[in-house]
């Protein structure tokens, strides 16, 4: 459960200003509508595709932003290919809609992206982050950028488990800054206790230094 | 407080805070997270209830009958068959006027077996005479639950609150749940009239000869009547205390002078506002209604809401097979007193879970554009994968 105070203070926002473009970042425009970032996690039941995408949402929370996660629901079971999706914005969200135009896409397991229409829909100025020890081009097939990070070996390395979604989160949160990794550990708070937080706490502050910092923090020139 | 929570989690925190004296049910997808979050309150010693774990909804909903008729506050919720396993019980329950509250997360009725949502369910049980309240986002699921225990409580009918199962039961987003001082202020502790009492034994719900039943009929469509202007003034007593009003009746969002209208219940509604939003340029803005009781139906209030409106789509959640779509049916009904009423279009979408996008507003009323749209439709269902034969 989140603790409802926001823990930071966001301005400029870093993720409003990728949908908004160069231009806002320069702070020379008046101040535009906001505009909603989109995500879609994809992962296979039992990787914590679902707990990543209320996690992704309770961190915006803290932050400052209104949220929203929920899954795409199946006949769930360990091993099945699994869907979750995320909204983030300023104002409140009414839609309701799946997420199929996603700015940016993480994914739990390189095998799903063996189905060419993973991918579909996927913002061509956002950027997807992959789960696999082969390298990002493996998974290029546009111009969208790509980041390939073994989020599961660093699991087993630091929690004893293959559960890749926090330290895919964390890697994530370090390339867009959408939200600060403060936020990430305070939603972990929320959700988890003793050691599995203490693990979990650690796991994320590794996966963050893996990668570079603000990477994906401006919109893509596709 | 404001809290990232998910639907259920949320409205058992609603549930919580209006203390219940006896909670019942039985888990079905996709309400099992509202009795899994209870049962959890219960066993951490958050949430002092007697909580009756059954065996079937059937007794889900005959212990919360037994125990509001024994003076309790008693709380229950299901979903699709598990709601027409309750549906003798709910017809005793509104037939004694027993005054309890339920949440319906709907979901389709099988067969074929489907999990998902739409709002067959609480329609299959649309005469059993119950209050049936709408909501659109978790943040209303949470205060209509809490206004919910006091409507029933003053009309003595049972109020059943509709929250779309996944759409809203399994989505987390940002809730405000009210203080527990602010609803003590607001809910007064459980009353009943006609509680059963050892030292003045009566009988409930006992034979009724031709003699009285059409009194007992009438009485009972009386009270569900006068139960529309508690649900408003309900709200308003809400929105006093909390700041914040679920929207009575019906409310008209978007355009509230355009001649085009679209209609609906629950979550769908937040979808048809994004989509204005996004495509308002492109096929132009409309009024939107948002219906929020569906029994008692606000007859008068939906006449006025819809006055200049000269083409009304009315999207459907639920069908009634060989006739078309249930609400929709129901509109063109009320509006048939209305002098210069709205071309009703009753568009049936998303049933059995199918995903309604943003861009449906857009698709909706670039369709009613063509003189010859049809009146009725399963709007989303793409004939080519059936059978010429079906059509």
């Amino acid at each position: 459960m989140a603790t409802g105070e926001a823990v930071v203070q966001i301005a400029p926002n870093p993720a409003i200003a990728l949908k908004r473009g160069a231009e806002a970042l320069a702070g020379a425009e008046e101040p535009e509508e906001p505009i909603m970032i989109e995500y879609r996690i994809h992962g296979r039941g039992g990787q914590g595709s679902v707990a990543a995408a209320y996690l992704l949402a309770a961190a915006a929370f803290e932050a400052g932003f209104t949220c929203q996660a929920f899954p795409a629901f199946g006949a769930e079971r360990r091993g099945a290919p699994v869907m979750a999706f995320v909204r983030i914005d300023e104002k409140p969200i009414t839609l309701r809609s799946q997420v199929r135009s996603p700015d940016f896409m993480i994914v739990q397991d390189d095998t799903l992206l063996l189905d060419p229409n993973l991918t579909a829909g996927l913002n061509p100025e956002g950027a997807m982050l992959v789960n696999s020890r082969k390298p990002a081009s493996e998974f290029k097939k546009s111009k969208t950028r790509v980041i390939a990070f073994p989020a599961t070996e660093l699991a087993v390395e630091v929690i004893g488990r293959p559960i890749p979604n926090t330290a895919l989160l964390a890697a994530f949160l370090a390339l867009t800054e959408h939200v600060p990794q403060k936020a990430l550990a305070a939603a972990l708070k929320g959700r988890f206790a003793g050691p599995v937080l203490e693990k979990n706490l650690e796991l994320i502050a590794k996966a963050a230094d893996t990668v570079e910092k603000g990477a994906w923090k401006e919109k893509a020139h596709a | 407080m404001r809290e990232a929570l998910e639907g259920s989690q949320a409205i058992a925190r609603a549930i919580s805070l209006c203390k219940p004296d006896v909670v019942a049910a039985y888990p079905i997808t996709p309400q099992t997270h509202i009795v899994e979050n209870l049962s959890k309150l219960v066993a951490d010693g958050n949430l002092h209830t007697e909580f009756v774990s059954v065996e079937s909804e059937f007794s889900a909903a005959s212990v919360v009958l037994g125990a509001a008729a024994a003076g309790a506050r008693a709380y229950t919720a299901s979903a699709s068959q598990g709601i027409l396993l309750m549906s003798e019980v709910m017809y005793n329950i509104s037939g004694m006027r027993i005054p309890l509250v339920m949440t319906i997360a709907n979901r389709a009725v099988g067969a074929p077996l489907n999990i998902w949502n739409d709002q067959s369910d609480t329609m299959a049980v649309r005469d059993a005479g119950w209050i049936q309240l709408h909501c659109i986002s978790n943040q209303e699921a949470v205060d209509t639950t809490i206004q919910a225990f006091r409507l029933a409580q003053e009309t003595e009918l049972p109020v059943a609150v509709n929250m779309d199962g996944f759409v809203l039961t399994h989505t987390m987003e940002v809730i405000d749940v009210p203080a527990q001082a602010e609803v003590d202020k607001y809910l007064p502790p459980f009353e009943f009239s006609r509680k059963l009492d050892p030292a003045n034994p009566v009988s409930m719900g006992t034979l009724v000869d031709p003699n009285w039943f059409s009194e007992v009929r009438h009485s009972h469509h009386a009270a569900m009547v006068k139960a529309l202007p508690k649900i408003e003034e309900i709200d308003k007593a809400f929105a006093k205390v909390f700041g914040r009003a679920s929207g009575g009746l019906l409310t008209v969002e978007g355009d509230k002078k355009a001649k085009v209208a679209i209609l609906a219940m629950g979550s769908v509604v937040g979808t048809m506002m994004a989509g204005q939003d996004e495509f308002k340029d492109e096929v132009g803005s409309a009024r939107i209604v948002k219906l929020r009781a569906f029994r008692p139906f606000p007859a008068k209030a939906l006449r006025d809401a819809l006055k200049g409106v000269e083409k009304l789509v009315v999207i459907d959640r639920a069908i009634s097979p060989g006739l078309g779509g249930v609400l929709g049916t129901e509109v063109s009904a009320v509006l048939s007193t209305m002098d210069n009423g709205p071309k009703v279009y009753n568009y049936a979408l998303g049933l059995g879970g199918r995903d309604i996008q943003a861009s449906m507003y857009k698709d909706l009323l670039k369709a009613i554009e063509n003189p010859k749209a049809p009146r009725f439709a399963i709007f989303d269902a793409d004939l080519k994968k059936l059978p010429p034969e079906d059509r």
